[in-house]
């Protein structure tokens, strides 16, 4: 229980409020960090109250907060419980979470404030278990069809891995316990194989779990285009509020502006770019060159034209630059008169049209972004707090494949099956502790079983 | 009511394999010893199988060795036949095992007890341990004389209340031919121990001169034979006696089958589990059907008898079945039956009433040590009698007693598993069991313990100086190798090559002995593996130093469910890595009882 836990606790959707839970030692101390008040430091606030103040973030408020205070142990946890009430909406709640992950909080398991208030003996068991079933069903209710066959399919995937390397065990140790019995020797083969596929299975999983880790850096979406097209509108649009320097004169966005933004609880760096054109001038081309960079190190790109005016060779330009990327075309200024036609200048991706001015066409957007941030990092269609949760699971499933790989490179004979079999055994109790199932010695029931032992 | 005019520091109760190591420790240490035993006439014996060692076992017999304890040097001279078992797999793995002559060990260890200084030899049989409060005051023999002891260890083996059977008959009995003790499973029952009865078989034994043995196929010893004790010469010269192979027919199978239902054991008519890895035939002919061949080891018992033990007919059919059963096997179609296989069933103490240091939790000064915790083995019986006399003399020495934990032997892994799960089927060691397999090595077992066996005083000048030289010379030729340099790689880095062994190296040191040429190259090639081992036992330790509080009442920790509160109020963990490995209890418990440590200021 040595860190600071955060996490929303009212469902996602609009309600009028939105809470933010914290518990740990940091608790107090994060909150110093993140909420501004006329009434002091929360870590100076008397246990049991509630304060008005805002959430700032580099000196922007994000939103205007009810901020309460529960001292350890008189807290849910009894640990010491920071809330935050603010006003509903899912993008400032979850704008508030990224800020408290990004001081140093870390996302709650599910269920993990009861599981303390449980350790700390806040509750008993029973009243866990209640507790618990409440917060399964709703958790099942907003998990999506595709996260509960994601679940289905990890396990039972890592069940079959265990299926095939028990066996393998059991036939290493009987043939290194009894050798005076008569036990047919190792299949080499067999046994190379299936090593081989238990780490192609493995690698699977872990390719998917892999890219998660792109998270804690956040997605980095690079905002393209000419010229006065509208992105620092559309950057502002997105986050919500009035950030980027906004005049009608081109060029005016010489600094990168970059603001995180969390969508669907995944933080996303949106970074404005100045327009392309070609430069005048050095520090222009410089910044031209930059945008480049920006480009090549982005996992998105959203390329935004001025609908109400026609395609013109930059535009082109800039579209070839980007090929290569995920490219999410933005027409813009809708509200004005359309001048370019979707259909020639846009194979491959239908555009999407909006007015950064009107709001129009924002959201459809936003959900352009999630699904392509899904379909690119969350394969099945997770949210972002499974996936949290799987990064500690990654980890332990990647030390399984490096125990089997090393078994792998020890399948040479006879001399080494030891190790092997050591091998072997590590990398089941990793994956135990990933199943949560305890891996009892069982390897000696399954020899007796299979072979027949003893003189 | 009789006292026995002299006091003693130990007393140790049964002559077996426990028995003698655990009194030959105690008044080695100095401390005034008595061993009391049913039959002086079979002390040391081997009840089953004429052989010390094998996998496992025969690291166990090392680690005894390297404390300072007999049994090597016993099985060195008086070996049949000496194989180092495992020698195509890697060394962590390689386990000595011996053929011996049973009568001669029988002899031999019989003399070494009775030139022990400090050591009396009685022939009594024992019925009571007595004890006043909570501790332990001496024992009463059965025809009614008191022994006082400031610590007692009992190593009473299959005897008490055992009971053998042969087909339908059952006689009482401790083995065959000699009377159990009757009442000292009840005594220790009245103290709070567990009672619970397991059993075991023998096999038949035959005369060699009705066995066609040149018939059959022979197994050789090793040319070299490679001892058990590291006090044993290596020019100690011994004359080997192969063993003999044959197998089980179709016919042995219907013979089995057509008889099943006068089988004591697989009739039921035996209470008590048996041992798994030491099937009757009838329990391999059900189990495995489609088995057309089992093989079948014929074993010298020794240089001057002609008595033979079968291997892998263990039985406890009826008389007339086990001769036809005999004549069955290729070789043996006129073998006569010396002795007949029989299965015996007999009282044990469930160990999870001990320490690790082997001493009783309920009654200060009692030791319990070998088969009566349950296991089975002459090895592992050993192991346990050298700990708890060793612990016995330092408890009536007032002196800190010691604990062999998972990392330091296979003695620890065996007392740990016992004492943390408890028996209920007798346990043997496996070398599956240890988590540090490439720590615990049949060539290491030296510089693990012998440094111990010296704190206490059972490693003799003798032992300790050969033991300095072996270790200096591997340190020696170690830092020789990581500082000489060819090229840029040091002979340390260019010998970890799979492809070059250190007898073919050229830069070898031709001069060194063979035992430190095994070591350094063991130590050259294993290095990574023996490192990344070396760091998940610090990481157990910590765990194993977090003591629980002995009056500790698991009642109030409320967030423990019921079943586990029960578990460890009945198991009484001292540490909470001794906690973590009982049956049951979860990682979040263990989470729980922390927590509740730490609030309570322990």
């Amino acid at each position: 229980m040595e860190d600071t836990i955060a996490a929303i606790s009212t469902p996602l959707g609009t309600g009028g409020i939105a809470i933010i839970r914290m518990s740990g030692p940091q608790a107090l101390q994060l909150a110093d960090a993140i909420f501004r008040s006329r009434a002091g430091r929360p870590s100076e606030f008397p246990s049991h109250t509630i304060h008005y103040g805002k959430i700032v973030q580099s000196g922007q408020v994000l939103d205007e907060v009810l901020l309460a205070v529960f001292r350890a142990p008189h807290s849910y946890t009894t640990e010491n419980v920071v809330e935050i009430h603010c006003h509903g909406g899912v993008v400032t709640a979850q704008t508030i979470l990224t800020l408290c992950l990004q001081h140093g909080a870390r996302l709650a398991e599910p269920g993990e404030f009861t599981k303390r208030a449980f350790l700390y003996g806040r509750i008993d068991l029973a009243q866990a278990e209640a507790v618990m079933d409440l917060i399964t069903a709703r958790t099942e209710r907003a998990q999506t069809l595709a996260a509960r066959t994601l679940e289905g399919i990890l396990s039972q995937r890592l069940e079959t891995i265990c299926e095939k390397l028990e066996p393998l065990r059991a036939e290493i140790e009987a043939n290194l316990n009894f050798p005076e019995d008569d036990i047919p020797p190792v299949d080499q083969t067999k046994l190379c194989q299936t090593l081989d596929e238990c780490i192609s299975i493995l690698q699977e999983i872990l390719v998917s779990a892999h890219e998660t880790r792109i998270l804690k850096e956040g997605v980095s979406v690079v905002i393209v285009g000419r010229p006065n097209v509208g992105k620092s509108s559309l950057l502002n649009a997105l986050v919500g509020k009035e950030r980027a320097l906004v005049t009608p004169f081109p060029g005016t966005t010489r600094d990168f502006i970059e603001e995180t933004i969390a969508l669907q609880g995944i933080p996303v760096r949106l970074i404005d770019t100045a327009g392309y054109r070609p430069p005048r001038g050095r520090i222009e081309a410089a910044g031209i060159q930059r945008t480049l960079q920006l480009v090549e190190q982005s996992d998105f790109v959203i390329h935004v034209f001025d609908a109400s005016r026609p395609f013109s060779e930059l535009d082109h330009k800039l579209q070839k630059i980007c090929s290569k990327k995920s490219v999410i075309p933005v027409l813009n200024k809708d509200d004005l008169p359309r001048k370019i036609r979707s259909a020639r200048y846009f194979a491959e991706i239908t555009p999407i049209s909006v007015s950064a001015l009107t709001g129009s066409g924002m959201d459809t957007l936003r959900t352009a972004l999630i699904k392509a941030i899904q379909s690119r990092f969350f394969g099945f269609g997770q949210t972002a707090q499974e996936v949290m949760v799987n990064e500690r699971q990654a980890n332990l499933l990647q030390g399984a494949q490096n125990h089997i790989k090393e078994a792998r490179y020890h399948c040479d004979g006879s001399q080494k099956l030891d190790i092997v079999s050591d091998e072997i055994r590590r990398a089941i109790d990793l994956i135990s502790q990933t199943t949560g199932k305890s891996a009892s010695n069982f390897v000696i029931d399954l020899v007796f079983s299979r072979f027949c032992i003893g003189k | 009511m009789a006292t026995y005019p002299k006091q003693f520091d130990v007393i140790v109760v049964g002559a077996g394999h426990a028995g003698i190591e655990a009194a030959l420790a105690a008044s080695r240490i100095g401390c005034e010893t008595i061993l009391l035993t049913s039959n002086l006439d079979t002390i040391g014996f081997m009840s089953c199988n004429p052989a010390i060692g094998g996998i496992g076992k025969g690291q166990l017999v090392r680690e005894i060795d390297a404390l300072g304890g007999e049994m090597g040097l016993a099985a060195d001279e008086t070996g049949l036949q000496f194989r180092m078992l495992n020698t195509n797999h890697g060394p962590a793995v390689w386990s000595p095992r011996a053929q011996c002559d049973k009568k001669f060990y029988h002899t031999r260890m019989k003399r070494i007890l009775e030139s022990q200084p400090n050591l009396s030899l009685l022939q009594a049989t024992v019925e009571e341990v007595i004890v006043r409060g909570d501790s332990v005051v001496g024992v009463k023999s059965q025809t009614g004389m008191e022994y006082i002891g400031k610590a007692i260890v009992i190593t009473t083996g299959t005897f008490l209340k055992g009971l053998i059977h042969i087909g339908v008959a059952s006689i009482p009995g401790g083995r065959f031919g000699e009377p159990p003790a009757t009442k000292l499973s009840d005594c220790l029952f009245k103290l709070g121990f567990e009672v619970g009865r397991l059993k075991t078989g023998t096999p038949p034994r035959i005369n060699k001169n009705t066995v066609s043995l040149d018939s059959l196929a022979r197994q050789e010893g090793d040319e070299i034979p490679r001892f058990f004790s590291f006090r044993t010469p290596k020019t100690f010269h011994v004359e080997q006696l192969p063993c003999y192979l044959t197998h089980t027919t179709e016919t042995t199978k219907e013979i089995v089958r057509q008889n099943l239902n006068k089988s004591a054991l697989f009739s039921g008519r035996i209470s008590g589990i048996g041992p798994r890895y030491c099937p009757s035939i009838e329990d391999k002919i059900v189990k495995f059907p489609d088995k057309p061949k089992h093989q079948i080891f014929l074993e010298p018992e020794g240089r001057l008898t002609d008595e033979y033990y079968i291997n892998g007919l263990s039985t406890s059919l009826p008389e007339d079945v086990q001769i036809k059963l005999v004549k069955s096997l290729p070789g043996l179609e006129r073998a006569e039956i010396v002795r007949f296989a029989y299965a015996i069933e007999y009282d044990y103490v469930n160990p999870i009433h001990l320490r690790a240091t082997l001493e009783s939790k309920n009654i200060t000064g009692l030791f319990l040590a070998g088969q009566i915790n349950g296991t089975s083995g002459y090895e592992e019986a050993a192991g346990q009698g050298i700990i708890a006399g060793i612990n016995a003399a330092m408890h009536a020495m007032n002196k800190p007693k010691i604990i062999l934990n998972r990392s330091d032997a296979y003695i620890g892994v065996m007392i740990d598993d016992l004492i943390t799960k408890g028996v209920s089927e007798p346990y043997r060691i496996f070398t599956a069991s240890a988590e540090y397999r490439l720590q615990l090595r049949q060539d290491n077992a030296d510089l693990r313990l012998t440094p111990i066996g010296r704190e206490v005083g059972l490693v003799k000048s003798t032992q300790w100086t050969v033991f300095l030289e072996k270790k200096k010379a591997i340190e020696t030729e170690i830092t020789r190798l990581q500082s000489t340099y060819v090229g840029n790689r040091s002979l340390f880095t260019i010998l970890q090559d799979p492809k070059i062994s250190y007898g073919k190296f050229e830069f070898a040191r031709a001069d060194l002995p063979d035992d430190v040429k095994l070591e350094v190259e063991i130590q050259d090639k294993y290095q990574g593996y023996i490192q990344r081992e070396l760091e998940s036992v610090q990481r157990m330790k910590l765990l194993e130093t977090k003591r629980i509080p002995p009056d500790l009442d698991y009642e109030e920790i409320k967030q423990l469910r019921v079943e586990s509160r029960q578990k460890l109020s009945r198991f009484r963990p001292d540490t909470i890595g001794q906690a973590s490995r009982i049956q049951g209890i979860t990682p979040a418990e263990i989470a729980v009882l922390l927590i509740w440590l730490r609030k309570h200021g322990a």
